[in-house]
């Protein structure tokens, strides 16, 4: 009975390795094609086999010295990653400031801001584009960075749900001591709970870093034909345009290489954070 | 029904008990929702009731100096020595004077009819030696200065309460606060407001302005014929929205309305659940027991949510290519498993649909897993190994223990995904933006969310009206579903208690 017993499970194990092999297989395989094409030294667009017959690494080269007929690699790279820095400390700050009022203070008009914010998620976010690009042209900031830096930073303090999730969490005997100690708000916030928030810090920074590389729609109507100001978002996705993608589809796939690669290590190094993250807003028990 | 009754009930009665309750409840949530809005609303009638009694209930119990700050703000407090907070006020009182007349006033007096100097003349040509007005500035500076104005009003009625305060410190003989201490308090007591000021104005200025915009719009005829060209376009009531449900003619707005609203709803579904089931599927099969090497399983699942979405899913489309595609090569050319190229995308509607939907479970089963991981292995071991003594296989276990106690922990964030799918804007656009629209509808393609014709309206059509009314109604659509779910697992917490 127990030798059937062990043998039935080393049989199911088998077929759930078999099947967890297969699923990876299709999981992994877009990438494997996206990483091995990058490299393909012949041909044009894509080609009726799936392994390359040889490699070089002219598409990176191409990608970063090829600066004329629509294309500016280096350049995109370079934005975006101005945006991102800028971005990155605005939301940040905004996140940390937002999250700490409404999870530590307790004020008249807490609840109907929260419920506030949760009505503007509501809308969809496409919605607003055309009235936030009238509203940067009469401002005179349309095709320049500062409106990108201005797009992704403004709305930040919305998303303080996970952070807010974090602070709740720190138990608040450690406040009401600081404040027989005689600290106010202001230093309980700058000296005891921000050094105390390192993770949520660390993943807030990295999600506000990533939004400019992986945002497009809004970054193209915003920059519209200024070619030198996209970002590599835009630029990668312009490449596959009509009449472009024979000639740059496999510079397509070494730029989005060489944006996914550090993205994707980012977020394996944070997964943790992200988890705790949706699931503290989203998931009771 | 007991709930020593509900347990002995196998999963699909439990379903069926409960899709009973929840339409039978549905009048009820209804009638709570409404009253919770009416109340909502009376809540804030009373609030300024109490906020104008007040208001003259201090006027008539001021002295000269408070009675005077209700017209020339500041002078109670600088006559009771505060003259730093009365300048301020003073300053306020000034630049919100000026900035009516010098910019408000001239837009707001044309807010009514969105201006009357039309650029062009009846045949389209330009009239020269007038200054046009444009309707569209005239609405967004319009809403801007309304909402300076409750702003400037909010200041107001702060200068009053604090022109009575500085007046009932002063009577009971103590000294009114000073400006320093008073910066301090920002610091501590009111440090909420100091901490919220910068991201209020920013979400204010980016997001609440717009939006009202994009409401008013709705109400507008701002569409391809009224553009910038034109300049002039005007209030129209609720005539946009009839537009929304016209039904005449072929490929009429209504039919696609009712058409892309139909699989709006069934692609939301779909995503939502094939992800959610699925996902789980794999999940449990990572965490079994004996099954080695579980973090390499589980990162080659997870590096598809890393990698951003606008490479894997513009890849997807060229994958999908009919010509030259990478899966057309693999099932035609390499497997021979299909006789000839298959048009994923731009063919038969019901394949670019099922296509879509499984594209989005390679996109979507990942996060499930990576998001179910930590909750599944949290399911008491005991709970399975009763089971199995039982005699009850893998698929009764998973229906009968694995998926109630998920659906019991995991339902906030399934609403919040299914809305999440009605607004999936990026999986749609990336995969089908280089598709031509059909012929059947208005200006979508098969495939179309709701968001996705929302933004094919505003871009390629530049119907702003239209775009704006859809977008009211998606809003309408997502607000009562969380607002119907998050009552019904309200009151579903209490009775059944997942042990």
């Amino acid at each position: 009975m127990i030798k059937s017993y062990k043998i039935r499970r080393v049989i199911t194990n088998i077929f759930v390795y078999i099947l967890l092999g297969g699923l990876g297989l299709i999981w992994i395989s877009p990438l494997v094609y996206l990483v091995l094409h990058s490299f393909r030294a012949e041909g044009l667009a894509q080609v009726d086999y799936l392994i390359p017959k040889s490699y070089s690494f002219q598409n990176y080269i191409d990608l970063f010295t090829v600066t004329g007929g629509g294309t500016n690699f280096p350049r995109w790279f370079l934005n975006t990653f101005i945006v991102a820095i800028f971005s990155c400390i605005i939301s940040t700050l905004a996140v940390m400031m937002v999250s700490y009022a409404f999870s530590r203070l307790r004020f008249k008009a807490r609840k109907p801001m929260i419920n506030i914010g949760m009505i503007l998620g509501m809308f969809p976010g496409f919605m607003t584009m055309i009235a936030i690009y009238y509203l940067l042209k009469a401002m005179g900031l349309t095709q320049t960075l500062v409106a990108l830096v201005i797009c992704y930073s403004a709305g930040a303090g919305l998303g303080y749900q996970i952070s807010k999730g974090f602070f709740d969490t720190i138990p608040r005997a450690l406040d009401e001591a600081a404040t027989i100690d005689g600290a106010t708000k202001n230093q309980i916030f700058w000296k005891i709970i921000l050094p105390m928030s390192k993770p949520i810090i660390v993943y807030t920074v990295l999600t506000s870093f990533i939004g400019p590389w992986t945002d497009f729609i809004l970054a193209k109507i915003i920059m519209g034909s200024k070619i030198d100001n996209y970002t590599v978002a835009i630029g990668l996705q312009n490449m596959l345009a009509a009449g472009k993608s024979l000639t740059q589809f496999k510079m397509f796939l070494a730029g989005s290489v060489v944006v996914a690669v550090p993205i994707t290590i980012l977020f394996l190094v944070m997964q943790r954070y992200y988890v705790e993250g949706v699931t503290a807003g989203g998931v009771k028990g | 029904m007991k709930y020593i009754d509900y347990v002995q009930l196998n999963p699909f009665q439990k379903f069926g008990y409960n899709f009973v309750k929840f339409f039978k409840a549905l009048p009820g949530n209804l009638k709570k929702i409404f009253l919770a809005i009416g109340n909502f609303f009376k809540k804030i009638f009373v609030g300024i009731g109490k906020g104008f009694a007040g208001y003259f209930s201090r006027f008539v119990k001021g002295d000269w100096a408070t009675k005077c700050s209700y017209l020339v703000m500041g002078v109670g407090n600088a006559s009771k020595g505060q003259l730093v907070k009365g300048f301020l006020f003073l300053l306020v009182e000034v630049a919100y004077i000026l900035f009516m007349v010098f910019f408000g006033a001239f837009y707001l007096a044309k807010f009514p009819t969105l201006g009357t100097v039309s650029p062009v003349d009846e045949n389209g040509r330009r009239v020269k030696g007038i200054i046009p007005d444009n309707s569209m500035l005239i609405l967004l500076y319009g809403v801007m200065t309304i909402i300076i104005t409750v702003l400037f009003f909010c200041v107001y009625i702060a200068n009053t309460k604090s022109a009575y305060k500085a007046q009932q410190t002063v009577a009971e003989g103590k000294k009114p606060i000073g400006f320093i201490d008073e910066l301090k308090e920002f610091l501590d007591s009111k440090f909420h407001v100091t901490l919220l000021a910068f991201p209020t104005l920013t979400i204010s200025v980016f997001t609440i302005l717009p939006l009202i915009f994009m409401i008013l719009i709705a109400f507008t005829n701002f569409d391809s014929d009224h553009n910038e060209l034109a300049h002039l376009f005007t209030w129209v009531g609720f005539d946009t929205f009839k537009q929304v449900f016209e039904t005449s003619g072929r490929a009429s707005m209504g039919a696609t309305f009712v058409e892309l609203t139909e699989w709006t709803l069934i692609w939301a579904v779909f995503a939502t659940v094939l992800n959610y089931i699925l996902g789980m599927v794999v999940a449990l099969m990572i965490n079994k027991k004996g099954i080695k090497l579980k973090a390499l399983w589980r990162t080659l699942f997870v590096v598809t949510v890393a990698v951003p979405q606008f490479v894997s899913l513009l890849l997807m489309s060229q994958m999908l290519n009919v010509n030259d595609g990478a899966i057309n090569t693999l099932l035609c050319d390499v497997l021979h498993v299909i006789p000839q190229h298959i048009d994923f995308l731009g063919g038969d509607p019901l394949v670019a649909r099922i296509t879509v939907i499984v594209v989005n479970c390679w996109v979507g089963i990942p996060y499930t897993i990576l998001i179910t991981s930590g909750i599944l292995m949290n399911i008491p071991a005991d709970l399975y190994e009763s089971a199995t003594i039982d005699g009850a296989g893998p698929v009764k276990s998973f229906f009968s223990i694995t998926l109630p106690y998920m659906l019991f922990v995991t339902t906030p964030y399934l609403i919040t995904s299914f809305v999440g799918n009605i607004n999936n804007f990026n999986v749609i656009y990336l995969l089908t933006s280089n598709l031509q629209n059909s012929n059947d509808l208005y200006k979508a393609g098969h495939t179309d969310l709701l968001v996705t014709w929302l933004f094919k309206l505003t871009m390629n059509e530049h119907d702003y009206n239209l775009a704006a009314a859809i977008g009211i109604l998606v809003f309408i659509v997502c607000a009562t579903i969380s607002l119907l779910t998050f009552n019904l697992t309200k009151s579903a917490k209490n009775e059944e208690e997942f042990s």
